[in-house]
């Protein structure tokens, strides 16, 4: 591959990876912290309701793990692509 | 020692670090003064970041919010730290590799145009003020309560602090403040919700504490209060009475708007590298998520206590702590059925915040004047209490209280801070440098900088001593023109090669402007008379439009663009340049 196609392939996957997060990001807080919040109520996680907990604690734990786990992701790829920081 | 001395003590060692921090770290070029030189550590970039976004409101007012909310409450929890995962995700990396100042230089440059530049500059000036007039006010707030001094002396010492670094340190000396005052906001944020805690669940973790059974009871705590609530007719603590449309709209604003503000933004261009850019917004939201995590916590220990201890109690038998704060204005009792009982039901006890006449009442409470409401209720609480308050309320050490205090002027100072710099450097180098005088020297720019944070100090005393009655309100809202301006702007210029500066001018000036319209029409009033919330587009509150206004943006941006050429060669290779992180802040070379 020459540098365009390798520039081109690298920004694929980073589109790729942020599609697969920002899904994740969005069913998280806006599924199950608002929209099917009734419904997960139903079911509890110790003394909380499962929509509620998601809505107050669950979701900013999940926005932190999907930071992490982003930052791994663009790290691993820049140096695959040689495209990382000197 | 008592109170008073212990929070003398705290503030003021506090104060002489920052101060000393200062010193340390003056700002001696533009880069300094603008971004730190860009070479901040990202976890102390992290740190400085969470410190900059809690503002005053985070502090005391969150989880004040949240106990009178419950449910409702979650569009301020994820909204404000939803925002991070697409600062990180979509803008830091892209825009510290594209390597200039300011959010105005990146519109500019991108869209080619001057006028691009100076819309920015203005959205970046109006979010700016109106958040930072509520910042001083904040400061001389904390400053009345603990100190027992006047308003207007808190403001002004307030001032004099960030007079100091700001104007000195510019960028520099900021960074490595909101460094300490993270520390001092955090640990005094977690100490009090640490003993609580224990007190009421025997759990040390608040996180885990309000998941837990209530000591010595075989009851879990939220099933507690949603059972005190329902029994007085209030909704249960768990379920919200807001409409799911509006929690969604109103969520998706402040989230977008978090990743659309300025002075969060400026942070991410002074670490050296992209990769440090990505990871120290996983810092900043970690930081923020000890508070953001532990908030939620603190509203439902503080409602709890509070419904406990207050609530179908004789009036005369009540802790003293009631009578300090009602007469500190926060807390007001109207004994409506003349019981000398508090009765606290759902409903205000009479609009807007009480007006007390010199008098005490039967039971010797302060009596209030204003026009009572026909329903039960007799206790009127503001909101803040629940963090001022709650070590009183939980019969916590003195110094804890003190710490409260602190606190609360770290995140007000820190957040002030941040704020003023960025409308500083939109003057001295948005303004001045890139369109009015080009050929200014490094060492005039530099002092112009410092001028222009004088000035701004100076501005946002003036609106904290004299607070213009919509700032309140406007505060919330000013997330909403950040979601409607800049957001859809940036991430285009970023991820769409194509846009140009006809649909990027076009988007923001319709996004903006719609936004502001419906504000005006359904917030403040100022356009065509009262209105309710029924008469709202969709269900949707005026906090929440931003995200309609947003969508406006993007729709018109793509229409405008597709009939207007593209943009030219150099801007498609810059947005090119800024996708690929080799060679952050210089052009690559292969």
């Amino acid at each position: 591959m020459n540098d365009k196609q390798l520039k081109s392939a690298y920004w694929k996957t980073n589109l790729r990876y942020l599609a697969l997060l920002l899904v994740i990001w969005f069913i998280v807080s806006y599924g199950f912290g608002i929209l099917l919040v009734d419904p997960l109520n139903e079911i509890r996680l110790g003394g909380f309701k499962l929509g509620f907990w998601f809505a107050q604690q669950g979701s900013i734990y999940t926005f932190m793990v999907l930071i992490f786990v982003y930052v791994i992701l663009m790290n691993r790829l820049d140096k695959k692509y040689n495209l990382d920081e000197k | 020692m008592d109170v008073q001395l212990w929070t003398y003590l705290l503030v003021g060692l506090s104060f002489a670090l920052y101060i000393g921090i200062a010193i340390w770290s003056r700002a001696s070029s533009t880069k300094e003064f603008y971004v730190a030189g860009g070479g901040v550590s990202p976890l102390a970039n992290g740190m400085a970041t969470a410190a900059d976004w809690m503002s005053a409101a985070s502090f005391i007012s969150m989880a004040g919010i949240i106990a009178f909310s419950g449910y409702d409450g979650s569009v301020y929890l994820m909204g404000w730290t939803g925002g991070y995962v697409l600062l990180a995700l979509l803008l830091a990396p892209y825009l510290r590799k594209f390597g200039k100042f300011t959010v105005p230089d990146f519109i500019g440059d991108r869209y080619y145009s001057g006028v691009a530049r100076t819309v920015a500059v203005i959205c970046a000036l109006f979010v700016s003020f109106t958040y930072v007039a509520g910042q001083m006010r904040g400061v001389g707030i904390v400053f009345s309560r603990f100190l027992e001094v006047d308003i207007n002396t808190g403001v002004y010492v307030g001032m004099a602090i960030v007079f100091f670094y700001a104007v000195l340190g510019g960028m520099k000396g900021i960074t490595y403040t909101q460094v300490a005052q993270y520390c001092v906001l955090i640990f005094a944020f977690m100490v009090p919700a640490i003993f609580i805690s224990i007190e009421l669940t025997g759990n040390p973790i608040p996180q885990l504490g309000f998941g837990s059974q209530v000591s010595g009871e075989d009851v879990y705590l939220l099933d507690k209060l949603d059972g005190l609530m329902t029994e007085l007719g209030f909704t249960a603590y768990t379920e919200g009475s807001k409409s799911t449309i509006d929690v969604f709209f109103i969520t998706a604003a402040l989230m977008v708007g978090t990743a659309g503000l300025p002075h969060v933004i400026v942070r991410f261009f002074t670490v050296p590298r992209v990769r440090d850019a990505r990871i120290s917004a996983g810092y900043a939201l970690l930081f923020i998520a000890i508070l953001y995590t532990t908030a939620p916590a603190i509203a439902v220990f503080a409602r709890t206590n509070l419904m406990e201890t207050v609530n179908d109690k004789s009036y005369r038998d009540i802790p003293a702590w009631f009578n300090t704060w009602e007469n500190a204005g926060l807390l007001a009792w109207a004994d409506k059925n003349q019981d000398g009982i508090i009765q606290y039901r759902p409903g205000p006890v009479f609009e807007e915040s009480p007006t007390y006449t010199n008098q005490r009442g039967e039971s010797g409470e302060r009596t209030i004047s204003n026009p009572l409401s026909a329903n039960e209720n007799e206790l009127y609480i503001d909101r803040d209490i629940m963090v001022l308050a709650n070590p009183e309320i939980a019969r916590l050490p003195d110094w804890v209280i003190a710490l409260v205090a602190a606190g609360g002027l770290a995140a007000a100072l820190s957040t002030a801070a941040g704020l003023l710099l960025v409308i500083s450097t939109s003057v001295s180098h948005d303004l001045v440098k890139k369109q009015i005088a080009p050929d200014i020297s490094e060492h005039a720019e530099l002092w112009l900088a410092r001028g222009s944070a004088v000035l701004a100090v100076l501005v946002a005393g003036y609106f904290g001593i004299n607070p213009p009655g919509f700032v309140a309100a406007v505060v919330a809202l000013a997330f909403g023109l950040a979601a409607a301006s800049f957001f859809p702007a940036i991430i285009m210029g970023i991820f769409y090669k194509r846009m140009n500066k006809e649909g990027a001018i076009a988007g923001m000036i319709c996004g903006l402007g719609l936004s502001l319209f419906y504000m005006m029409r359904y917030k403040l009033g100022w356009i065509g008379g009262p209105t309710t919330p029924d008469d709202w587009w969709f269900g949707i509150s005026p906090e929440g439009f931003g995200t309609v206004g947003m969508l406006v943006n993007f729709i018109v941006s793509i229409v405008v663009s597709r009939f207007t050429s593209p943009p030219p060669e150099h801007v498609q290779d810059m947005v090119e340049e800024i996708r690929y992180p080799r060679g952050s802040g210089e052009a690559m070379k292969h």
